[in-house]
């Protein structure tokens, strides 16, 4: 630990530029106490209640209820963005959409829009007498206290990051290479799978896994117009709240390691699918 | 302020590749000291070590004869130039000169009036009196250079640094700008370094041109002595256009491997052995055919043709076909040699007398 | 034709989707006049969850914009060992549940957790108290000033600072005079993402506040209270001005892109 400190003075020691001692243990301190000491407690906790504990909180149907119920709705929510960023994308780039800056704009509300006000909104939006699920309900659709309502609400916070991650692909893409194609004799419908969709793919890939990452791990934005009932409509952070209410720790801790798990698992899949993609953009 | 350097190694970093090869260099005071060679030879990275902005492995550099080690026993003794000019682009080009007074301790900082004064100074010194308001993201290339020489000469540094200081002018602006930094640096009585890529340049300006090469030093010398005296085929073939023969040497006698250039006399002192000629395209003389020795004649005689191609510089521009190549030819504009009526130059032999000669790597 | 489709698709998505549900907001807040939302604020509660809000915001802002420039500093301008996993750790809150980063903080000083029994023979109450919701917001809020400073001075280069430390200057004037005004849009733009996330943490906040009104609620806590106790326009008002604040610092982020749309002058 000693020498590692040591070697890390070192290695900055060399540059000229002044401040790295003082700013390197800044950082240190704090990382360190707000991320990695928080944090050791998570990856710590299991051990020490004995792992018996920790796999009898495993052993819990309602948990792995939960988290299923939250995967598949972020799944399913990150996946319906995909058509929606790219149209929103694509409208904001090439198509010159009149009003284009309040839309773009607009796309950001999401993320501006705090998550509790998202939920409530939400909530009432889409209840059997809202503005949206009255005549939801007319066509014999219940969007609230369900899963329609949940992935509506993911859908909700995870459109900006679908958009940005496309946008600015898009943008640096050129337009000769359609030009190009057309030339060469490809169909309309040949020039945007092969020519548009392929380059923008590690995009779309990306802003896939951010819009799930965010959404497996949700919370505000969804517990309003879930219906929280436990094994149906519960999603994994509210079991978590109801663990701690409950004084279980134990089992909080349980479902908090796996939603990590999950979400960091994801966004490390896309790192990896980046990097293979980057090969295109890299010089030989 | 004299600059030695003595015995410096540089590795990168991250590679075992060699950045600077136990660089060894004297630049006395008063001196204008080009750094040139082509690009990945070291020439910034061993003038970032003379300003401190780059770590070296080992070796040392003194000024005045007195070794410095860290950045702060040179601030504001060292006036540098970066190439892209690194102007503070949220101060006026007044508060960018003004950087390095202004932040002087408080008991040893001018008054704000001398400041005001200095930097005046130095925009009229620099020929753009009345830009001191502007913000350099509206300056034109030419001007941002000059906003950074005034920066860097504001604290009145000895030392001049300058690294690639004209590569984003434009042809006409460097040219000028060249020649007025000579005389800035006569003026001020600086002793300054720069780095560059064109050898025009170098050779134009400096007092002592310092060629360098994979990291070493290959020749430092006055631009006369390169151009007479350059060390390897490398500095000949860096400084400009040339043509090379190859052949032997025979008992005093260069005896090119090519027909069509005649052999010449060398001093005693080269021994008998392959060799490698090169000569400048303008000192070739081509031989009319009335002139013709006891010894040519001798050989057999064959005609060639020097192609006309333009003017350039002064020069009439030709091209000989040799058997196996063909090479570039100069002659003065107003030389009067007879032409063809096409303007095809005749002869029966190069003469290439004046070429360098250069022992052939084993 | 086509482009037509897309106008049509983009703006009817856009409206149901993002518009509707601000209007939704102001509606329900304004529901029974505005006189009356304006009454649901003047309640002693509110007002505490207001003050409290902005106390953590500003907490928040000071330390994560003070440590953050500094770190981006250091990743930035050095290479050395361990920069990889320092610049994985600060990004870390950005992918962990809000939820989950509450519950750190309780494991650490809750009743249950390692410190929590010790600090609270020293009567130093972490959970359930304003510390807590502090190191909450903080834990979240981490990540912002740092991730838009760092490329932002990638880009910007070394050249400007080399020149100061060969001028003579030292740590904190070039950091003051010259990297931090050269990139004003960067830094802004990170205290105010702070901002915005500060305001509105919602998940991380409510598992360690223990939501005891008048206390430990801030804005959102407060909504969520209201909503649940069927008090829709107290809720929505509070809602209104809860998205307000943090809307206007996003808008402000991209305030001088509007400026010069609006006067039709190149940025």
């Amino acid at each position: 630990m000693r020498q590692f400190f040591f070697a890390l003075f070192q290695s900055g020691h060399k540059q000229i530029l002044p401040g790295f001692r003082f700013s390197i243990t800044a950082t240190l301190l704090w990382t360190g106490f707000l991320i990695v000491f928080p944090l050791s407690t998570l990856l710590i906790k299991p051990w020490q209640d004995g792992f018996g504990t920790m796999l009898s909180a495993l052993h819990d149907g309602r948990m792995f209820a939960a988290l299923w119920f939250s995967f598949s709705c972020a799944i399913l929510a990150a996946i319906c963005n995909i058509p929606f960023g790219l149209m929103l994308a694509w409208a904001l780039v090439r198509a010159q959409l009149p009003g284009q800056r309040i839309a773009d704009a607009l796309i950001d509300l999401p993320l501006a829009l705090p998550t509790a006000v998202t939920g409530i909104t939400l909530a009432t939006l889409y209840s059997t007498h809202g503005w949206l699920g009255a005549p939801l309900s007319q066509l014999g659709i219940t969007a609230s206290y369900g899963r329609l309502g949940v992935i509506l609400a993911l859908m909700f916070v995870g459109l900006p990051f679908v958009v940005r991650a496309v946008e600015p692909v898009l943008r640096t893409l050129p337009h000769d290479l359609e030009e190009a194609a057309m030339l060469l004799g490809a169909s309309p419908r040949q020039i945007f799978m092969r020519v548009i969709l392929t380059p923008l793919l590690p995009a779309l890939i990306t802003g896939f896994g951010l819009s799930f990452a965010r959404g497996i791990g949700e919370y505000g934005s969804v517990i309003f117009i879930a219906g929280n009932q436990p094994f149906k409509s519960e999603i994994a952070p509210l079991l978590i709240v109801v663990r701690l209410q409950e004084f279980d720790y134990t089992g909080a801790t349980a479902v908090a390691l796996i939603l990590l798990a999950i979400s960091l698992l994801a966004l490390f899949l896309v790192g990896l699918i980046h990097r293979r993609f980057s090969l295109w953009n890299e010089p030989a | 302020m004299s600059i030695e350097i003595c015995d410096l190694v540089r590795h990168a970093s991250d590679s075992r590749q060699v950045l600077l090869d136990h660089v060894s260099l004297e630049v006395p005071k008063g001196y204008f000291v080009a750094l040139i060679g082509p690009s990945g030879a070291g020439k910034t990275t061993l003038l970032r070590a003379i300003a401190g902005l780059d770590p070296y492995d080992s070796g040392t550099i003194s000024l005045d004869g007195r070794i410095v080690t860290d950045i702060q026993a040179r601030a504001g003794k060292m006036g540098f130039v970066f190439q892209h000019y690194a102007l503070f682009p949220h101060m006026s080009v007044a508060k960018n000169i003004a950087f390095g007074l202004n932040i002087l301790p408080a008991r040893s900082r001018p008054s704000r009036k001398e400041i005001a004064a200095r930097v005046q100074e130095l925009l009229d010194l620099m020929q753009i009196p009345d830009l001191g308001n502007a913000y350099p993201a509206r300056l034109s290339g030419g001007q941002k250079q000059r906003v950074a020489l005034a920066r860097a000469l504001a604290t009145h540094p000895q030392v001049l640094l300058l690294d690639e200081p004209f590569g984003a002018l434009d042809p006409i602006v460097r040219r000028s700008i060249r020649g007025w930094l000579r005389d800035l640096h006569d003026r001020l009585g600086l002793t300054t370094v720069l780095v560059t890529h064109d050898q025009e340049e170098a050779l134009d300006v400096a007092d002592r041109v310092v060629i360098m090469q994979e990291g070493r030093i290959v020749q430092n010398a006055s631009p006369q002595c390169l151009d007479s005296h350059p060390a390897t085929e490398f500095v000949m073939e860096f400084l400009g256009e040339s043509v090379s023969f190859s052949g032997v040497i025979h008992n005093g006698q260069m005896i090119p491997d090519e027909k069509t250039a005649f052999p010449f006399a060398v001093p005693d002192s080269w021994e008998n052995g392959p060799i490698i000629a090169m000569i400048r395209p303008y000192e070739i003389n081509l031989l009319p055919p009335d002139r013709q020795t006891d010894e040519q004649t001798n050989r057999q005689i064959v005609k060639i043709e020097a192609i006309p191609r333009g003017f350039r510089n002064g020069y009439r521009h030709y091209t000989i076909q040799l058997k196996e190549r063909t090479i570039p030819f100069f002659v003065a504009q107003d030389a009067e040699i007879p032409t063809q009526p096409n303007g095809v130059l005749v002869g029966i032999g190069l003469d290439v007398s004046r070429a360098r000669l250069f022992r052939p790597n084993i | 034709m086509s482009r037509y489709l897309i106008w049509v698709m983009s703006w009817l998505f856009i409206v149901v989707m993002l518009v509707i549900p601000l209007v939704l907001v102001l509606t329900e807040a304004l529901r029974n006049g505005f006189l009356a939302s304006m009454k649901t604020l003047y309640t002693p509660d509110a007002l505490a969850a207001i003050w409290l809000t902005i106390r953590v915001t500003v907490v928040a802002i000071i330390i994560n914009t003070f440590f953050g420039t500094l770190a981006a500093w250091v990743l930035s301008r050095f290479r050395f060992v361990g920069r990889q996993t320092l610049l994985v750790l600060v990004e870390l809150p950005l992918s962990i549940s809000p939820v989950v980063s509450g519950l750190l903080w309780l494991l650490l000083f809750g009743a249950q957790g390692w410190f929590g029994p010790f600090l609270e023979r020293w009567n130093i109450h972490i959970a359930f108290a304003t510390s807590g919701i502090i190191l909450a917001t903080l834990f979240v809020t981490l990540p912002y000033v740092v991730r838009t400073l760092i490329p932002v001075m990638e880009i910007q280069g070394r050249e400007t600072e080399e020149v100061a430390v060969l001028a003579g200057a030292g740590f904190w004037r070039i950091l003051w005079s010259v990297t931090l005004p050269s990139i004003p849009e960067a830094l802004i733009s990170g205290i105010l993402l702070t901002t915005a996330r500060a305001l509105g943490e919602f998940g991380a906040v409510s598992v360690v506040s223990g939501h005891i009104p008048g206390e430990t609620e801030t804005m959102p806590l407060r909504i969520e209270d209201l909503y649940n106790g069927y008090q829709s326009v107290g809720a929505f008002t509070m809602a209104t001005l809860l998205a307000i604040m943090a809307m206007l610092t996003v808008l402000l982020r991209t305030a001088p892109d509007w400026a010069c749309y609006l006067w039709k002058k190149d940025p």
